[in-house]
Order: structure tokens, then sequence, then C-alpha cells
């Protein structure tokens, strides 16, 4: 008897603990059904209905949108634009986040916030300075024109502000982690013996390759999603300098709305890819950091 | 290590796509405004076939569009096109200033550079239920008036000053009673979009607005494409004559050696087969042959000029449009 | 994506690890080829203007009404994104819901999906006769081409910076302290304002300031629902955009070194805050 009236008072008591460790059911529903609601108006929707209005007028109408020179010329475009900046902002991205996390220097947080600065400028800005630049009427403009070289309206131009708009996301994702890790295995490979290249290689990568990975996911989405700045640089020839951005605008403009949301939902499914990727990436990250934080753990005791 | 040979991989294939695009054909590039898409795309397939059967050479013909002035701006920046057809003189204007096309072009070509011209007109919604019959009907109160940002926009160029001339004609219609009648129109209009595109699509898509102020062919063509049974199109009894202008853009097809083809393309556009296809997208053809065909698509109603009731375009963008003009004005005012 | 980037380093002892100079001295390049000079570029074509032209610019009732909008509909939507993102965390840390996971990813979409695919499915979901705008239109909220259009653009790019700067905090957050709390008899109210809010207030600053800078610039998403109109929904970007189309590019770079200048003050007061919220954390 006694036992049982304990186990009913400490049953109580541990009821009352987790009642009082969460909210009251009301607030529960209420936070969840706003929260929720908040994703499904703002989020779900949305997406919805590119797609919706890309399959409006059935499947055949959509891939035959899609079966169209112009369009593949743009889905090519934006394919080479992307291989080429994603790379360069990668290797990037590494040599910024090793320079950052693996050194002291002065002026570091300085240098931070100028890798960060394409990130709050705007689209529009962004474009505007290349144009600034290579345009006719800027700086290198008549050089460039007399030898022939194409940067504005053209791929490099495009290349350009693409890079510009993706600069900081890998270095972005890449220095808290190296900050967290910190310097000590590196240290203990160059004490052992082993090359500035050979530690990057056989230490470090191996405990960034996730996170690094996910950086270039994410830069990846937005080098091929980038309108505002590209649309600057771009010149609209239809087939040659549209991306896909570009040509979902353009398509648009020609009353071809079905075809416009068909070339959109490519890039809204690219965008799901790079989630389901990206979660996959986040488990294997946190996977890694467990092992990580074990092994360590190991290692001191 | 499987990234890096992916990122091999695509390198690889991106040098490739620029070898392929240096193929041997001469490329064309016509920078043209807005709602000329469908017009310059059946004229880009007739020209290249004229031009490759009278055995000239291999044509790939481009095609950019976008707002008069933005194009404008992109080929001064240094978009080569061989060729511009904008909404108006002044954009082309721009461009000489700059010294890419010869000070002298509009007389180049016979009527002022402008192969086929257009008016503006109201669409508006099936049974025109606000009872809009002329310029004066737009400034009722609880009339929703959509039209592109004049600041951005050709045509929308062209509605302004048409709606001016409109108010200067009445009877004591003064300079005041005209900025006083602008202010008014442009106090009824909700969204201003930055291209004539992007009007139509409020319009007619979004369903915001009970008129919209339109290219003439614009108006049939959004009836064409997105429902004859839901717009109708009321012409005023006055409008504005809308020229817009095509120019050989001199340093460009110096420089790319394709003045020929310049020239010919130009030269198509006021040839009759030019002018049909002009005519067929609801332009108002200059051929008096065609123009007679066609009759039936144009109504015959007054028309101001630029030139004979503005001053001309520099003098009307200057007083109207440039940076504290009569439309800053009236918003301003506000 | 996590974004606390300014953590101080601990201890500066002289590294062992090689590789300092090269690696400095290749990111310095690399940002000053692709970032530095043409930013710079902005300034000097601005500084073709005199001071007094500079300050007539800036001033002048168009440019004025265009910063305002930017900048107060940003802050309006970095409010709005501050609480709901905060909810939106706290539930997907928190509770349990179906397609919890789901709705953890999608969280993510501003992120990926373009802004003029953005813009486009926003306007045609809120005009008059779109989904959700057929439904405000009888109530007489109007949203697409009003400056509440600009709003829920903002709204929508900006919502993951919140959830995923505030996310891991709450994760982290031991709940040993809530219960040392409520043992000591706090009630769950109490523990919400005296306990998780000043652990999460810093992070929720940090995503508040990030979804401001970047609801500053946007485009893309934002000329497609506003109604464009002069001194009532044009933004600052489009002005910018639409000096340039008026051949007044010392005008349109004046406007954009402005918006620079604020970019930059913002980035370096969120580089602040992330300093403080890491002292805090510790």
């Amino acid at each position: 008897m006694p036992a049982e009236f304990d186990s009913f008072t400490s049953g109580n008591v541990e009821t009352r603990r987790r009642r009082l460790l969460t909210e009251p059911p009301v607030v529960r529903t209420t936070l969840l059904t706003l929260g929720i609601g908040f994703l499904v108006l703002f989020i779900g929707l949305p997406l919805v209905t590119v797609f919706t209005e890309a399959l409006r007028k059935g499947w055949d109408a959509y891939l035959s949108a899609l079966h169209e020179p112009a369009a593949f010329a743009a889905i090519e475009l934006t394919l080479t634009v992307a291989a080429i900046s994603v790379p360069l902002n990668m290797v990037f991205g590494v040599i910024a986040a090793w320079c950052i996390t693996k050194f002291e220097f002065r002026g570091k947080s300085f240098l931070i916030t100028l890798i960060d600065l394409p990130f709050s400028v705007s689209p529009v800005i962004s474009g505007l300075v290349f144009v600034l630049m290579f345009g006719l009427q800027g700086w290198f403009g008549h050089w460039l024109s007399d030898n022939n070289i194409k940067i504005i309206f053209a791929t490099p131009g495009i290349v350009l502000a693409t890079i510009f708009v993706t600069f900081p996301f890998v270095a972005r994702e890449l220095i808290p982690l190296m900050q967290q890790q910190g310097t000590e295995e590196e240290e203990a490979a160059v004490i052992l013996g082993a090359n500035g290249w050979q530690t990057f290689w056989r230490v470090t990568l191996p405990n960034i390759k996730w996170a690094l990975l996910y950086g270039v996911l994410l830069c990846n989405a937005r080098a091929m999603g980038e309108f505002g700045a590209v649309s600057v640089v771009s010149g609209h020839i239809r087939g040659k300098t549209n991306t896909m951005p570009l040509h979902t605008e353009i398509l648009y403009n020609e009353y071809n709305f079905v075809a416009a949301f068909a070339v959109a939902s490519l890039l809204a499914l690219l965008a799901l890819v790079t989630l389901v990727a990206k979660s996959i990436l986040e488990w294997k990250l946190k996977q890694a950091h467990a092992l990580h934080a074990k092994s360590i753990a190991n290692a001191e005791s | 290590m499987k990234s890096r040979f992916l990122t091999a991989g695509i390198l690889s294939a991106a040098l490739g796509l620029f070898a392929q695009a240096a193929a041997a054909q001469t490329e064309f590039l016509n920078v043209s405004y807005d709602p000329t898409r469908e017009l310059y795309q059946q004229v880009n397939a007739a020209f290249t076939k004229q031009w490759e059967a009278n055995g000239g050479r291999k044509l790939q013909i481009n095609a950019s569009h976008g707002g008069s002035g933005s194009q404008a701006r992109s080929v001064i920046d240094g978009l080569e096109a061989d060729v511009v057809t904008l909404a108006l003189e002044y954009d082309v204007d721009a461009i000489a200033q700059k010294g890419l096309i010869n000070k002298d072009w509009v007389k180049r070509l016979p009527d002022n550079s402008s192969p086929y011209t257009s008016t503006i007109v109201f669409l508006v919604r099936k049974g025109n239920p606000k009872a809009i019959k002329d310029w004066g009907d737009l400034v009722k109160p609880g009339v929703a008036i959509i039209t592109p940002n004049p600041k951005t926009s050709g045509g929308a160029r062209w509605n302004y000053l048409a709606a001016w001339g409109y108010a200067l004609k009445q009877p004591g219609g003064n300079e005041q009673k005209a900025k006083d009648f602008v202010a008014a129109l442009f106090k009824n209009v909700p969204v201003l979009d930055s291209g004539a595109r992007g009007s139509t699509t409020t319009f007619v898509q979004r369903g915001l607005g009970d008129v919209l102020l339109s290219w003439e062919n614009e108006a049939y063509l959004a009836i064409k494409e997105l429902g004859p049974d839901k717009f109708e199109i009321v012409t005023p009894p006055l409008s504005i004559l809308a020229e817009p202008s095509v120019a050989v853009v001199d340093k460009v097809v110096d420089k790319k050696k394709t003045r020929d083809i310049a020239d010919a393309y130009l030269k198509f556009l006021y040839a009759p087969e030019g002018q049909e296809i002009a005519a067929k997208n609801y332009y108002r053809p200059r051929d008096a042959k065609v123009a007679e065909k066609y009759k039936d698509n144009f109504k015959k109603i007054e028309l101001l000029t630029i030139d004979g009731d503005f001053g001309g375009w520099t003098a009307a963008q200057k007083k109207h449009f440039d940076d504290g003009g009569v439309f800053d004005q009236i918003y301003v005012a506000k | 994506m996590t974004f606390s980037l300014f953590k101080s380093n601990p201890g500066s002892r002289r590294s062992v690890i090689p590789g300092f100079g090269i690696t400095l001295g290749l990111t310095i390049t690399w940002l000053s080829l692709i970032v530095l000079i043409p930013l710079a570029g902005l300034f000097l074509k601005s500084a073709t203007l005199s001071f007094d032209q500079i300050v007539a610019i800036l001033t002048s009732p168009r440019t004025l009404s265009a910063l305002r909008v930017s900048f107060g509909i940003s802050l309006g939507a970095a409010a709005i994104n501050a609480v709901f993102g905060v909810i939106v965390a706290w539930i997907l840390v928190r509770y349990d819901f179906p397609f919890k996971r789901v709705a953890d990813a999608f969280v993510d979409i501003p992120f990926a999906l373009p802004t003029a695919v953005a813009g486009i499915a926003l306007t045609s979901l809120y005009a008059p006769n779109g989904w959700i705008g057929s439904l405000l239109e009888p109530l007489g909220i109007k949203v697409a081409f009003t400056p509440l259009g600009i709003l829920v653009a903002l709204v929508f790019i900006g919502l993951p910076f919140v959830v995923r700067t505030v996310q891991p905090v709450i994760e982290d957050m031991d709940k040993e302290l809530e219960e040392a709390a409520t043992a000591l008899g706090a009630t769950r109210r109490q523990i919400i304002w005296r306990v998780i809010l000043p652990v999460i207030f810093p992070s929720i600053a940090t995503g508040f300031a990030l979804a401001f800078a970047r609801a500053v610039g946007e485009y893309g998403s934002v000329i497609f629902i506003a109604g464009n109109l002069p001194l009532v929904s044009e933004i600052a970007p489009l002005l910018i955009v639409i000096r340039l189309n008026e051949f007044a590019y010392a005008q349109a770079t004046t406007i954009a070194a402005a918006m620079l200048v604020i970019s930059f003050v913002l980035l370096f007061i969120i580089n602040l805050l992330q300093r403080w919220s890491a002292r805090y954390a510790r």
C-alpha cells in the first residue's frame, strides 16, 4: 500500500513537472497553429502555385514548354554559369576559412565583414558595379571593345555577377565549424612532419567535407536562381544570354504563363533537391560532429 | 574525391559549350522594346529566308526585348546591337549622343525612320461597364487606370502625352489645366509597372483596373492571346501618332562588318512584305497599299504628333519626364 | 545554415600551421578583384558629383520616400519574422507534429527559390483574383500592388534567417535550467520570460538584423508584387534601376552608394551582436 501510494505521488509529481516544462495545451495548440499556418501561407502556397500554374494545361503542355531551343539554351547557360562560379567560390571559401580560422591577425573581423558584404548588397547594385567597370561607358569599356573582348552582356559578365552574389556562401558555412574545431589537430599533424597541403588534405578536409558540400549546395542554388544582378548585366538576348530566371520573366512577359511557370518549376525542383540533399548532409554533419567529439573525449581520457 | 571528378566533368562540359558557340554563322542582334516580340519573331524568320535566298551569308538573328529606355541603356553600355528598333526617337537619340549612331539617323530612312506607327487606345473589360469613351472619362472618380511608368516605359510616355494633348485641345485648355488633368489621371492609377507588358499582365491576368492605356497593337494582341470574350478596345476620337524608331547602330555594324545586313533588314521593314507583317501584328503600316488592305483594323481618328504638338522629343522629354519635370511634379504635389 | 560567424578565437599564440601568407594573400586578392574594386568604382562614380549635388539627390522626396519604403517595410518584415520565426523555431525543436521534417526543410525554400519565381508566385496568390487575394478582397484588404505586397515578399525572403539563427540556440539550451527554475517554484510564464527569452534573445536580434539586411536590398521578388508607385510603393533598388534607365548614372550610383554604406553599417552591427551573443552564451 505505501509503495503504491508512493508511486502514485511520484507519478503525479512527474506529470506536474512535465507540465511545468512545457506550455499549457492551449498555448501549445496556438503556437503550432500559428507556426504551421505561417509556413503554409508564406512558403507552402507559393511553392504549390508554381507547380499548379505550370501544370495548368496538363503534362503535355508542360513538357513541350520545356522542349524548346530557347529554354534549352537558358538551362545550358545557367548550368555553365554555375559550373564556373561555384567551384571558384568553393576554392576561395576554403582558402578564406583556413586563413581566418587557423591564424590570429589584426583586422580579422573587418575582413569577415568584407567577405560578408555581398550578402547585404542589393542584387541590382551587384550588377551595376560590373556595368560601371566593363560597360562601354565604364573604365575598361573602350579597351575591351577595341580588343573585342565581351564581358558585359555575355557569359563572363553573368559569371562575374553570380560570383559576386554567391561570394560569402561557402566561407560563411565553413568558418563557424572550423572555429569550433580549433587548430589542435592541424598543429599535431605539422609537428609530426606533415606539410601544409598534407595537413589540409588529410586532417582538415575530412573534418569539414560535409559542411563544405553543404555550403557548395547553397551556393549553387543561389547561383542558379539569381535574378536581379544577372538581369542588369545580361542584355536579355533570347537563346543567348538569358539564364533560367531571366527566361522565366521573358516567357511571362510573352503571355506564355504555362511555359514561364514550367521553367520556374525546374528551378523550384532544384530548390527542393537542394533541400533534400541538405537534410542528408545535415544529418551526416551531426554524425561527424558526434564522432569528432567522441574521439576528442577518448583522446583526453 | 567524387566531387573532384564531378567538378572536372562539369568544367570540361562547360568548355565544350564555349567551343560549340563559336560556329560559323553571322550573328545579328536586334535590340527592341517590349510589345514587338511577336512582330520581330515573324520579321526575323521572313527576313532570314529572303536574305539567304538572295545568296547572303548564313544568318542567325537574335532578339532582345525590354523596356525601351533600359534597352537603350544596354546598347549605350555595350550591348552589341546591329540595329535598334525602339519605342521612341528619344531613346535612339540617347544612343546617338554617345556616338554609337550617327546624329543624322532620323533622316536616313523614310518617314522619320519609323516604318510603322501606332497609337494609344483604351482596353476595357467586356461591355465597357464604366462607359469609357474618351480621355475625359478617365478622370472620373472610381475609374482605375493601368498604365506603365512614363519614366521607364516608352509606351507610357505616349500615353501621358496623348492625355496632355487632349486636355490642351479642350475648350479653354491651357498648360495649367493640362497639368491638372494628367495629375487627376495619375491619381486614378493604382499600379505603375515598369514596362508595357507588365501593365498588360496586371490588367488582363491579375484583373486589376477598369481601363488599360495601351499601344493599339498591344491591345489587339492582348485580346487575341488572352480572351476576345473578356475585353474590348475603345479608340478615343483623339489620340497621338506614336512613331517607333529604327536605326542602324553604326559603331557596331562597322566593327562587326554587318552594315549590309543591317541596311537590308531595316529596308525590309519598309518593303511590302515587312509592311504586311507589321499590319498583321496590328501596327499601322506606312505603305498606302497595305494600309488600304488592312484599313478595317485601324480606325481613322485625329492624331496629335510629337513634332507638331509637342515641339519634338527633346523638348517633350525635358519638360515632362526629366528629373523634376511635370511628371515628377504631379507626384510630389500629392 | 548557421550564421554565428564572428566568434572570437580564444588565445592568440603563434601558430605552427603553415600557409598564413599565401591564404591571406589569395583571400585579399580574390576579395579585391570580385568585391572591393567593383564597389570602389561605385563610389568613384558618385564622387564625380559635388557634395551639394549628392545631398540634393539623397534628400529629394523621391529618394527619401524610396529609402523610407525600403527600410521601413524591411523593418516591419523583419519584426514579423522575429515573432513568427521564433514560434516556428520553437515548435520545430520542442514539439512533435506530423511532417515535422518536411516543415523543417521548407523553411529553407526562400534561400533556394529564385526571387523572380517567388515574386511571380506571390503575385498570382495575392492578386485580387488569386487564391488568397480573392479571400481578402471582400474584406477590403488589398495585398498585391500595395506596400502590403512588398511586406509579404520581404517576409517570405527573410523567414529562414530568424528560424535558422534561433533554432540551434533552442536546441542547445539546457533543459536543466528550466528544470531548476521549476524546482524553485517558477511558473511556466516566469520561465519563458526570465529563463528562455534572455538566452535566445541575442540570436533573435541577429536573425532580425540578417533578415532586415537581406530585405533592404531585395529586388526580384518585390517588383512583381509592389505597385511601384513613386512615393508610395517604390523601393530603393527600383529607384536605382529607374535612374539608370533615365541615363542618370551618377544619381543611380549615389543612391546605390548610400544603400551600400547603410548595409555595411548594418553588417557591422550584426557582427557586434554576434560577438555579444557569443559572450552571452558562454
